[in-house]
């Protein structure tokens, strides 16, 4: 099998496209990831035109409409306070949106650099960072979390920071390990042999082989990131009333669930689609990274 | 030996072990000539890939001196680094750990192309990409091929291609085909000689194979456990072995004549450890010859033109020989 090399295959990739290229050409050819893609640029775009799109506004109360199970004027029914649940989640994506996808990008942006940074030099530098990273972690994530925003006070740019740093020490160790394995292999020596600078070797050599476990864990973890800045919200840190968020729409759903379960299924399916989309195109991702897999 | 192209005086590598300090490559001297084939044999373990690695930096020398053409590179900076790289290239041991699955065989080669700044044009660097697959004969086909599409001779050919792409002179050969069939060993055999007569190579090939040595080699450098124990032309080794090592190492390749099966020497005894060892030769635990002055340090000694050995009784055992 291995020593007849598929011509067909080959021939495929007679353009040069270089390994981005690679990638996104492989990925293209993937419908999973694609329908991922497009479903949540969809969500994104609804997101940034929600104050012309709503049907309703999303802050207006109505005493007439508590508790109004969903029907044609309300799709989704309306909350407590009379407020229309579809308006409230159109609007509530840009929140909870922006929070998730922003403090996991920043926990991945800073993740990947520390990861690669002990990983490729080890010794001093792994264990002083490390033992911080420790520390961080004794901590749990969610009064981490707490403990941030009430110091930075309320504010999205704060809860930002405040849900990025509890996720930054998952992602340097999952790197950590993978890169650990990576290094020792001989194609690693010699990039160093053929001049590749130490930024080159990390980058092209090194983070490619080691980064997949960090796409699926990054994948998995926004949505509990967006769980997370819901409690936040709920108790009076975070993203401030009456902004919607979804997280925070679900939580005050949560004491009414038996008598009124749209209160909470319609912002949990919001949140469920945007996880799904994520997992659909990280998947899509990992094996588009890897030439092993034909597709 | 008038102008050797690697010289190597009193090398050492040791490594630091939670048990002690690892001797690896313990005082080893030796030199290669312009265009020649130093082979390295010696057990699994003895220390010669870990030569070959300091002699080209990927490790750093405990001590002791390296030079190249003359001149000390033993410890160097970054800018020199790069001129070594470009004169001393490796060829791994293992074609499947020694490619990136994520680089085509067209990424591999021209890589080093691209970095070295020798060529200017896109052009150029493509043509320099074909007359190297060309060179080590990789088909046009395969150009976009990733590593894990090609079987262990072509990915060892790719690899001698990105060894040879910045035109170095002196290439270390750890193993290059002990994990190849034997069909493809020769074929890879071939080339790197072919190689060699077309460019002028000079090759430092390690190897535990005694046939691929013999067939290879101009000279031969018999280690045991981090030391250099006997250093000869190699015709000359495989007729007359000087040292009892290395006399027991050749009796183990079988022979093929079944009225006159040789007699293999067996030997007997522990293993010396590597991890701090005491003076004197490292063999004498195994050696059937062994007496007190053998636990003294054994100086490198040239008991016939060209053929060196380390051993203190190297003359009386071999009297009828010499």
């Amino acid at each position: 099998m291995s020593t007849a090399v598929k011509d067909t295959h080959a021939g495929v990739r007679s353009r040069r496209q270089g390994q981005f290229g690679q990638v996104m050409h492989r990925l293209r050819k993937n419908k999973v990831a694609m329908v991922g893609l497009v479903v949540l640029l969809l969500l994104i775009l609804m997101a940034i035109l929600s104050p012309y799109i709503t049907p309703y506004d999303y802050a207006k109360t109505s005493k007439a409409n508590r508790y109004a199970l969903p029907s044609w004027e309300h799709l989704f029914g309306c909350d407590a306070m009379g407020r229309d649940i579809l308006s409230r989640i159109m609007y509530g994506a840009r929140a909870s949106l922006w929070l998730g996808l922003m403090s996991t990008l920043v926990a991945t942006v800073v993740g990947v650099l520390l990861g690669s940074l002990v990983g490729y030099y080890g010794g001093k530098v792994d264990n002083i960072v490390m033992r911080i990273l420790d520390i961080i972690q004794a901590i749990p994530g969610m009064l981490l979390s707490i403990a941030i925003s009430a110091a930075l006070g309320s504010g999205i740019g704060n809860t930002i920071l405040a849900l990025s740093i509890g996720g930054i020490p998952m992602t340097v160790r999952l790197l950590r390990g993978s890169i650990l394995t990576v290094r020792k292999q001989e194609y690693i020596e010699a990039a160093e042999k053929i001049n590749c600078s130490k930024w080159r070797v990390i980058t092209s050599h090194i983070l490619p082989n080691s980064i997949a476990p960090v796409i699926v864990s990054v994948t998995m973890g926004i949505g509990n990131t967006i769980l997370q800045a819901a409690s936040l919200s709920y108790i009076g840190l975070g993203v401030q009333p009456p902004t919607p968020e979804w997280g925070a729409m679900l939580s005050e759903g949560k004491s009414m669930i038996t008598k009124y379960p749209h209160l909470c299924i319609f912002p949990g399916l919001a949140i469920m689609l945007v996880v799904l989309c994520l997992n659909m195109l990280g998947d899509g991702l990992r094996d588009a990274m890897d030439p092993k897999l034909k597709n | 030996m008038a102008n050797p192209m690697i010289e190597v005086r009193h090398l050492k590598k040791y490594f630091n072990t939670p048990k002690g300090t690892l001797h690896a490559v313990d005082d080893i001297s030796f030199k290669i000539e312009k265009g020649k084939t130093m082979g390295v044999v010696g057990e699994s373990g003895c220390g010669k890939s870990t030569l070959g690695r300091t002699i080209i930096h990927l490790l750093e020398a405990t001590d002791g001196q390296i030079f190249l053409d003359g001149k000390d590179i033993t410890h160097v900076d970054k800018h020199q680094m790069h001129e070594i790289n470009e004169r001393m290239q490796i060829v791994f041991q293992d074609p499947y750990s020694s490619l990136n699955p994520r680089q085509t065989v067209e990424d591999v080669i021209r890589e080093p192309l691209k970095l070295s700044k020798r060529y200017k044009t896109r052009a150029e660097i493509d043509q320099k990409t074909d007359e190297l697959m060309n060179l080590v004969g990789i088909d046009e086909r395969l150009r976009h091929a990733y590593p894990h599409e090609l079987d262990g001779g072509r990915r060892q050919r790719v690899g001698i291609a990105r060894a040879l792409s910045l035109k170095p002179d002196f290439i270390v050969c750890d193993e290059p085909v002990s994990a190849l069939d034997v069909s493809i060993q020769a074929q890879v055999l071939n080339l790197l000689q072919d190689l060699q007569e077309k460019q002028g190579l000079t090759y430092m090939f390690v190897t535990h194979d005694l046939s691929v040595v013999r067939h290879i080699s101009d000279d031969i450098c018999v280690m045991y456990l981090g030391q250099l124990v006997e250093t000869s032309p190699a015709k000359e080794l495989f007729i007359k072995p000087l040292h009892p090592y290395t006399k027991a190492l050749l009796s183990a390749i079988p022979s093929t004549d079944i009225d006159h099966p040789h007699e293999r020497i067996k030997l007997h005894g522990e293993i010396t450890s590597p991890v701090d060892p005491k003076p004197g030769c490292r063999f004498a635990a195994r050696c059937p010859y062994a007496t007190d002055a053998c636990r003294q340090p054994q100086q490198l000694e040239e008991i016939l033109p060209n053929h060196y050995i380390s051993c203190c009784r190297a003359r009386e055992l071999n009297k009828d020989i010499l």
